[in-house]
């Protein structure tokens, strides 16, 4: 932990969200819109993890998410740690969890679906939340969860 | 919005709602033409063509009393300018009450339905759902067996891409049946609706052989063609092309009460000398189409048996 602290400065107010494969790093990026923030973001990438072998954490200071943001991380890295931080200490821990509708995040892997060829908001329900599997509401095709691209 | 009056999956109705319109329809087809939809409008909107099935909606619309818009070709359209289809759909119900399309993509009658202030009625999406199809399948089999329940359905052929069966095998939940799945190996049942079968305790059996005796067992008996192109190994498809075809010969010791369907149009799965049998059904099954699609449109428009009775004018 000191090593890993000494490698992403500490933040005084604001989210750590740790423990994000490196592989997925971006597309958190992207879900929460972190390029969009005006205040201070550290990315450490590629750090050594003693759980993962090589993982990434993200610093945002000054910013407190809604549980629905956190929660659409659940989609991509459903295994991050989230902490929230007030005066340079840990206030709160979270895990996030998996909603039972993914709206607007996820694209279908059919390319014949009607969302891959219409301007519209992508809709898929949990079909089988321990197997990470999603259904399509629109053309009702499965697909796993590991395997998801963001829109 | 509409998208609870529209008719878009055979999936999610239950079984009161399949009695319910086998009810409509079995009252259309002692008298199909009833002016219940005097001054109304039914769009049709075929964004790729099907004849048979936009021919059934329309005389459907047409026997009702309401007269019908619409295009059977998207080239036509705007859609070939690039509109979308949430904007054609806008346009569309502001001239009709309801609205049957036919899309080729996957998942379009569903967002249609999200979008549009009108009833939608899913004429076919892609490879998705052809909801109307499994209604007069469902009615021909209420019709030919007098009940739905405890029926022992027999599917033939193409059971790999052939939606008809997956949306039977869906729809026929409520009624305990025995299915059981004829195809060749390249073209099984998918595991997911096996799957399906197993969760909501539908027995099947499957099998590769198609002859007399495993015909002997059916009460239905439901054909569907098996294509060239379906095949990655075009040996296969040589070895099994003629397994799949049934011959009068083979229906010796069928059930008297067994009929067979077919979702039409028929190749060469269904030989000529069949066609004189008793036991051959798919003609009648097309016309079943026409009551079961007038039932549908009524349906989504909110009409009840007691208004269809008021307008009884055979």
């Amino acid at each position: 932990m000191k090593r890993q602290e000494l490698m992403v400065a500490a933040i005084e107010n604001g989210t750590v969200i740790d423990h994000i494969p490196s592989n997925k790093l971006f597309q958190v990026v992207r879900l929460l819109h972190l390029e969009q923030l005006k205040s201070a973001v550290m990315v450490g990438y590629n750090l050594p993890s003693s759980k993962m072998g090589l993982k990434s954490i993200i610093k945002v200071n000054g910013k407190f998410f809604s549980d629905a943001e956190l929660n659409t991380l659940s989609v991509v890295a459903p295994n991050v740690t989230l902490c929230i931080i007030k005066d340079y200490e840990v206030v709160e821990k979270k895990c996030v969890t998996l909603p039972q509708v993914i709206t607007g995040i996820v694209k279908c892997a059919n390319p014949k679906c009607i969302t891959n060829n219409e301007p519209m908001a992508t809709r898929f329900h949990v079909s089988d939340g321990e197997a990470g599997i999603i259904r399509c509401d629109y053309c009702e095709k499965e697909q796993p969860l590991e395997n998801v691209k963001i829109v | 919005m509409n998208s609870k009056r529209s008719f878009v999956t055979i999936a999610n109705l239950s079984r009161e709602k399949i009695m319910h319109l086998i009810g409509m329809a079995q009252e259309f087809e002692k008298c199909p033409n009833r002016k219940i939809l005097d001054n109304r409008v039914v769009a049709t909107l075929f964004f790729e063509p099907s004849t048979r099935t936009r021919l059934s909606f329309e005389t459907a619309a047409n026997r009702l009393g309401a007269r019908v818009i619409g295009f059977t070709d998207p080239k036509v359209t705007s859609s070939t300018k690039g509109e979308t289809l949430k904007d054609t759909i806008m346009m569309v119900s502001n001239y009709a009450d309801v609205i049957v399309m036919r899309h080729y993509l996957e998942g379009a009658a569903r967002y249609a339905s999200e979008v549009s202030p009108v009833p939608v009625v899913n004429a076919g999406d892609g490879a998705n759902q052809h909801p109307s199809q499994t209604m007069l399948d469902l009615y021909s089999i209420y019709k030919t067996q007098g009940t739905l329940d405890d029926l022992d359905i027999f599917l033939v052929g193409d059971l790999k891409y052939g939606r008809t069966v997956h949306s039977l095998l869906m729809a026929m939940r409520h009624f305990n049946p025995t299915f059981h799945f004829i195809a060749p190996k390249e073209l099984a049942m998918p595991e997911e609706y096996k799957a399906y079968c197993r969760e909501q305790h539908i027995r099947y059996v499957e099998h590769e052989d198609f002859n007399a005796d495993i015909i002997a067992g059916a009460d239905i008996l439901y054909m569907t063609r098996v294509q060239r192109e379906r095949f990655t190994d075009l040996m296969e498809y040589e070895r099994v092309k003629d397994v799949y075809i049934l011959r009068a010969s083979m229906l010796k010791q069928a059930r008297p009460n067994m009929k067979i369907l077919h979702p039409l149009p028929r190749v060469n799965e269904i030989a000529y000398d069949v066609d004189n049998d008793p036991h051959a059904y798919y003609f009648e099954q097309a016309r079943n189409g026409l009551f079961a699609r007038q039932a549908i449109i009524c349906d989504v428009l909110g009409i009840t048996p007691e208004d269809m009775a008021l307008q009884q004018i055979c």
